[in-house]
């Protein structure tokens, strides 16, 4: 009999077992693939390394900070800053037609640009940014409003506005079109108000660290482990079944696989579960180039573009991938103190659609690969210099990615648009962590896991 | 244990919680939470940690005397007094 069952050992289920395991509970992560990761997994391909969820790692403090989600995180599980080896990023920027707002690590720059190229807004906009600061996730009563009804109240330059929301969204939004106001606001502290930055080593290196700590607690990790039912009694979990047959009994279950694919998996017959699934996915052209993008004078860690004065933050409608808008990330620009490598890469994150993707046989999906690799880079050299001369090899994440890596319904990246934020579910011993419960992102997911672990499977 | 032990052992969870924490100049008198920025999840961890170490179980409605150092020792001294030291 374990004390809890975590299914899923992507960052929050990770870190929801140290938690339980560091005070005491037998518990057992339960991952239906291979290896851990989940959407934030890694894998070798002709030779090289390629991480499949990260950019960056959002919410960054400075050693020694001792507010927000960073430190939060590692009091919680016991690390030290150092441990994770972050280094900051070089600077990002917004580029939309005719504007162009560069940030970093210090806020200060992005309060510059503000004023700089929308003077009129400066005023209203550092308004707004105290709003955000003051915003208290736990208790404010206006988390569920429009984001883009409060941005607007505040800055009344339209261009200004979507240049907001675009690196938002694409970091945040399980939602078309909008966000909730508290999403906004969190999303705007961790990648505006604290910052961006990677590990040397990249993901890998933070679930080593995780892993690690997990079983020398005395957590124990089963691979190829996929449950297939939640078995109930009367309102009650008692356990789960493997897809291999065994059952395994428990006195709790917390799930990170999602709120819709958590409830089918549940042998009540379903009823709770009239909740749309999540309808935003992605597509990543990833090129590797012989050379680190330094070497033609392209230092941006990120470039998040949009090709028109709108923003458009919905499921493609009548082509496979939306080029229009993207992010440009590239690994090698951070603040290491050793080059990443000899050579360089540059990944090209758009919108795609889903159905059309799963809908392709093997050599409609190859061709359709290689089509939408050029299409979408060719988009994204529009803002960034023209690397394509020097691309040496290629990769392309699909929605067919993400639904083998996350198991999520319609490869929907940020999960359903509408959030379990108390995690709790019909079933008085079940709960939910992770992409459904409200924090998205790396550090998010890990925040997640924690908060679930202490509300809910460390009271008694 | 005594008054002098059982601060050792708040500062060795202290320590635990916020390994990047330099905890030598820690006022006694002063919040916890003023110079730590802990929050309510930190409080938690001193007493679930309190209750791992020691079996010592502080019930919620006593966590306000875990306020600083010196209301800590002094609560804790009654529950820890018993207690030997390893
Ligand atoms: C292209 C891309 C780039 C991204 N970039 C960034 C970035 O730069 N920074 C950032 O912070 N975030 C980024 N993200 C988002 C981030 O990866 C996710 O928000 C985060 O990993 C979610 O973690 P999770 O633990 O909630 O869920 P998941 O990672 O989805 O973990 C769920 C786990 O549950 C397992 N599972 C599901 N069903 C079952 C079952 N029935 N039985 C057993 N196991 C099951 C899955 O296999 C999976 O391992 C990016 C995502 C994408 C797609």
């Amino acid at each position: 009999m374990y004390d809890t069952l975590i299914i899923g050992a992507g960052m929050s289920g990770l870190a929801a077992g140290i938690r339980l395991a560091h005070f005491g509970q037998r518990v057992a992560i339960l991952e239906r693939h291979y290896t851990i990761g989940g959407l934030n997994s890694f894998y070798r391909l002709r030779g090289r390394n390629y991480d499949v969820g990260l950019h960056a790692l959002t919410n960054i403090t400075p050693k020694g900070a001792k507010r927000g989600p960073l430190a939060r995180l590692l009091r919680q599980l016991r690390f030290s800053w150092d441990d994770f080896e972050i280094s900051p990023q070089n600077g990002s920027q917004i580029v939309f037609p005719g504007a162009k707002l560069s940030f970093s690590n210090e806020f200060e720059l992005m309060r510059s640009e503000v004023a700089r190229q929308f003077p009129g807004q400066a005023d209203a906009f550092d308004k707004m940014v105290s709003q955000i600061v003051d915003y208290d996730d736990l208790t404010d009563e206006h988390q569920q409003l429009s984001a883009r009804e409060v941005v607007s109240s505040y800055i009344t330059e339209p261009l200004l506005v979507e240049m907001l929301f675009c690196p938002l969204m694409f970091y945040g939004s399980a939602r078309e079109h909008d966000m909730d106001w508290g999403q906004f606001c969190i999303m705007f502290r961790s990648i505006f108000l604290e910052g961006l930055g990677r590990p040397f080593a990249g993901v890998r290196l933070i679930l080593k660290l995780l892993v690690k700590r997990f079983r020398s607690l005395g957590g124990e990790l089963k691979l190829r482990s996929g449950v297939k039912r939640i078995l109930t009694d009367d309102g009650h979990v008692c356990g789960v079944e493997l897809e291999g047959g065994e059952t395994i009994e428990a006195r709790r279950v917390l799930s990170s696989a999602g709120w819709c694919e958590t409830m089918r998996l549940c042998d009540d017959g379903d009823p709770v579960s009239s909740r749309a699934s999540g309808q935003l996915s992605f597509c990543e052209a990833i090129a590797t180039l012989d050379v680190p993008p330094s070497a033609f004078d392209y230092h941006q860690t990120i470039t998040f573009f949009n090709d028109s004065p709108e923003f458009h933050w919905t499921k493609p409608t009548g082509e496979m991938c939306d080029v229009r808008s993207g992010v440009i990330c590239s690994p090698d620009n951070f603040g290491y103190d050793r080059p990443l490598g000899e050579e360089g890469t540059m990944r090209v994150t758009v919108l795609a659609d889903q159905d059309r993707w799963m809908a392709l046989d093997d050599p409609d999906y190859r061709l359709a690969k290689h089509r939408w690799w050029d299409r979408i880079v060719e988009s994204a050299v529009r803002f960034v210099p023209d690397f394509r001369a020097r691309v040496i090899d290629t990769d392309m994440f699909t929605p067919g990615t993400i639904v083998r890596y996350t198991g999520h319904d319609n490869g929907a990246v940020y999960g359903a648009p509408d959030k379990q934020l108390d995690g709790t579910t019909h079933l008085d011993n079940l709960f939910v962590c992770g992409t459904d419960q409200g924090f998205v992102g790396i550090i998010g997911a890990i925040i997640s896991g924690i908060s679930m672990a202490n509300m809910h499977c460390l009271r008694d | 244990m005594t008054k002098e032990e059982i601060r050792e052992e708040v500062l060795d969870i202290l320590a635990d919680i916020a390994p990047d924490e330099d905890l030598s100049n820690l006022d006694d008198s002063q919040s916890f939470r003023e110079q730590m920025e802990l929050d309510s999840m930190d409080f938690l961890d001193i007493v679930m940690e309190l209750r791992k170490r020691h079996r010592v179980q502080v019930p919620e409605d006593d966590y306000v005397n875990l306020a600083s150092m010196n209301s800590t020792v002094e609560y804790l001294e009654p529950l820890m007094k018993d207690i030997q030291k390893v």
